[in-house]
């Protein structure tokens, strides 16, 4: 029972996030995550922040890192063309 | 207001009397017909066609949330039946339009999705000749149900059926897959997130009979991928020609958002409802064609080939589906309910 | 991209030429057997090597008494069944939640949304369906700590947590295993670590990798499980390092241990596995559902022919059931294994026409 996807933290209060992927956003709990910053991209499992994604150790894997890349360079608005 | 202070549906709207003629003389018709009113109302349209062949559907719509980014029901409701004549290759000509309203239902949201259901079938040049409405007791309906039926007429040499696809034949879509259906998901209760999406809802009738037109029976087959997404219409076209289909990951023209949206809820793209694509089976030399027309219009200038009919099957025929790593895999017929996993 | 995939092919065909006999590796995440299936690497791996799909995925593993029990909770007035949607269609002895139809029976995104519902019924006793691995686990901890804190007295939780280390233990511990080594699952591993596997690598001598779930990494980490067997190594290896700490997620470790503790529970098809299963500690027993309504663990008999217990082992593969494409699809599931999308029985399926009609079985 594992479905666990990367998004960004583009809110944070105490331990109410919301983070975005690829343009759309979810309301998310960081309680397991007590280190997470805003800015952070983050693995979101049934709601739950549960591991802040190493960036350069991504850099390694192949969609993940296809993924974050994109989480880098489309804002929010996610307008991209197709996929 | 003419139709009473609450601004909401009360069951003597539709109790045939003078609440009812007023609710289609000032809220329905000059929305609908927009700018051809004046139309004499009458139970039966009489419609003058000259065709060799008529093509006729119904369709009924009771979507929720009723209004949604990109559209609404009254947008789908007339896409959704003008693309079902669209997909027989026929160019519509008519639709009928009947409301099931609950009591109590909001006037303003209805004239605003009347508003729709006008401005969609104005701009196709498609009139809504003639109509119904009830209202039904509170809960037992949920805000508005509407259904259209549409006549249209087949478009001269074409020739759409199973029996027309052969192997080799392209499989082309007009556009990004998905986005509908996350759309509506993304506002659905329980499920909410802010997404960025739109509803694809657009009717294809323009788009289609411009291809018709310009390659004739070279267009074997066409259908548009709504409930059970591409996965089901691909799996009807194997089972309904008895021929495999293969199709190539990396020509699935998907928007990262809907990609992402999906990996999220744990839900498989090709099963994802969309409501302004068609599919398409066309011959081989003529899918560069295809595409071209597409790409130059913008109901399908993200349009893609994304497989090919294979050999033909001895059980009706396999969808599958070319990996990113060259691995395959069977594309099934959706269950008939995608709920969102965890797992 | 598929230069990478190719070259970690390449290996493993070279490898297992070398090794001159058959690989057996197991997955144990529902996550990978699905990932393998929807990119096909099956169909692409070298002879003599066979990927076995082990007790990944939590709703195959669950015993069917504890569904029979949210079925039964399901059915009563005074109760809202909040449960993720993979359970939803998965049979118990009679019915599954979707056949029965209750209003009662909310499909919730996170537990956040199970104790939210608790809270706007307070004239219902809400109860979570509380299945899931380590993965899952610690969001049921979370939100029983926030129901403590709230003096939430409607809400509990019918824990069906487990732990997958004793599990894999139990694997080896039968004689007739065929495991040569374990494609380790990469989100429990975010929460345990990968260090969580050093006992099964060194007590039992079998390689674990864990693995991301994109294909280039599943044969990724294939491939070094074959050099770790051509080399005679047995050792705990991670290639998932983006995500995966060798200590894991430690908070989410402990706030598994403030609320629970690991007993001895029944797995379907591996019947009682010791420390297998989670239950909440006796300070917060008044969220178990059972205690609350005053439950048995009830015990089902598997469904008559069902051998989904010796595909969960990798006993069999799933064409080797009698049911399986016939009585059980996923249209009909009998078993869980064909009713999870995670589920190898489900997956096989999927592939298995294409296998069985080509005569490839």
């Amino acid at each position: 029972m594992c479905l666990a996807v990367p998004a960004r933290i583009v809110e944070l209060n105490d331990d109410r996030a919301v983070v975005d992927a690829m343009g759309n956003r979810w309301a998310i709990r960081t309680t397991l995550l007590p280190e997470a910053k805003l800015g952070d991209i983050v693995l979101v499992h049934a709601g739950f922040a549960i591991a802040t994604v190493d960036e350069e150790e991504a850099r390694q894997t192949w969609e993940l890192f296809e993924q974050i890349e994109q989480l880098r360079t489309n804002e929010p608005t996610g307008t991209e063309g197709a996929g | 207001m003419a139709l009473g202070d609450s601004r909401k549906i009360l069951l003597a709207h539709g109790g045939g009397g003078r609440l009812m003629s007023r609710l289609i003389q000032e809220t329905i018709l000059p929305r609908v017909r927009q700018g051809d009113a004046d139309m004499p109302l009458t139970d039966a349209a009489q419609v003058s066609v000259d065709a060799s062949a008529l093509c006729f559907t119904t369709d009924s719509y009771v979507v929720q949330p009723l209004r949604f980014p990109g559209g609404d029901i009254g947008t789908l409701a007339v896409c959704g039946t003008v693309n079902d004549l669209a997909a027989t290759g026929a160019r519509p000509v008519a639709l009928s339009l009947s409301l099931i309203l609950e009591e109590g239902f909001s006037l303003d949201i209805l004239e605003s999705i009347l508003e729709s259901i006008g401005r969609t079938a104005g701009a196709l040049g498609v009139p809504v000749v003639t109509g119904d409405t009830k209202v039904v007791e509170v809960e037992a309906a949920d805000g508005l149900f509407i259904n259209t039926a549409g006549i249209g007429v087949k478009v001269p040499g074409s020739a759409l059926g199973f029996d027309r696809i052969q192997p080799g034949d392209a499989v082309i879509v007009t556009g990004t897959l998905g986005d509908h259906g996350m759309t509506i998901l993304s506002r659905r209760k329980g499920m909410m997130f802010e997404t960025s999406l739109e509803s694809d809802c657009a009717a294809l009738s323009p788009l289609t009979c411009r291809i018709l037109e310009a390659v004739g029976e070279a267009v074997k087959f066409m259908r548009d991928p709504t409930r059970g997404g591409l996965a089901a219409v691909l799996n009807e076209i194997a089972s309904g020609s008895r021929c495999d289909i293969e199709i190539e990951e990396s020509g699935l023209p998907i928007r990262p958002a809907v990609r992402a949206a999906a990996d999220m809820l744990g839900l498989d793209v090709l099963n994802v409802a969309n409501e302004g694509k068609m599919v398409l089976i066309v011959a081989p030399e003529a899918a560069e064609q295809v595409l071209a027309i597409c790409r130059a219009d913008p109901l399908g200038h993200e349009a893609a080939q994304i497989g090919r009919i294979g050999s033909p099957g001895e059980e009706g025929g396999l969808v599958e589906l070319v990996t990113r790593v060259g691995g395959r895999r069977v594309v099934q017929m959706p269950y008939g309910r995608d709920l969102p996993r965890i797992c | 991209m598929s230069d990478r995939a190719e070259a970690a092919r390449r290996r493993m065909v070279r490898d297992c030429e070398a090794l001159g006999r058959p690989v057996r590796i197991m997955e144990v995440c529902g996550t990978h057997t699905v990932a393998i299936f929807r990119s096909g690497i099956r169909a692409s791996l070298p002879k003599g090597l066979t990927l076995l799909s082990g007790p990944g995925c939590p709703v195959c593993v669950t015993e069917q008494g504890y569904i029979d029990t949210v079925l039964e909770l399901a059915q009563r007035d005074d109760v809202i069944l909040a449960t993720y949607g993979d359970m939803i269609r998965v049979p118990g002895t009679a019915g599954s939640l979707e056949t029965v139809n209750r209003p009662g029976v909310r499909v919730v995104l996170s537990t956040d949304d199970a104790l939210a519902l608790a809270r706007e019924r307070p004239d219902k006793t809400v109860v979570f369906a509380a299945v899931g691995f380590e993965t899952t686990t610690p969001a049921t901890a979370v939100a029983v700590g926030q129901a403590a804190q709230e003096g939430l007295d409607n809400f509990c939780i019918l824990s069906g947590h487990k732990r997958v280390v004793p599990a894999m233990a139990a694997l080896l511990s039968d004689a007739t295993n065929r495991i040569d080594a374990f494609l380790c699952p990469g989100h429990v591993s975010v929460i345990i670590g990968s260090e969580a596997y050093r006992p099964i690598a060194q007590r039992f001598g079998r390689s674990c990798v864990v693995a991301g779930f994109e294909p280039v990494l599943i044969l990724e980490a294939m491939a070094a499980i074959c050099r770790q067997l051509v080399e005679g190594r047995a050792e705990v290896e991670s290639l998932y390092a983006a995500v995966v700490r060798p200590e894991g997620n430690p908070r989410a470790m402990e706030l598994i241990d403030r609320y629970f503790e690991p007993c001895d529970g029944p797995w379907r098809g591996l019947g009682r596995i010791p420390e297998g299963s989670l239950r909440l500690r006796a300070e917060y027993e008044r969220f178990d559902a059972r205690r609350r309504f005053g439950l048995e663990e009830r015990v089902a008999p598997e469904p008559a022919g069902c051998r989904c217990a010796d595909v969960l082992c990798g006993r069999i593969e799933p064409v080797a059931c009698g049911l399986f494409g016939s009585r059980c699809t996923p249209d009909t599931p009998v078993g869980p294994c064909m009713v999870s999308s995670e589920g190898a029985c489900s997956a096989w399926y999927k592939y298995g026409r294409r296998g069985g009609r080509d005569g490839a079985g």
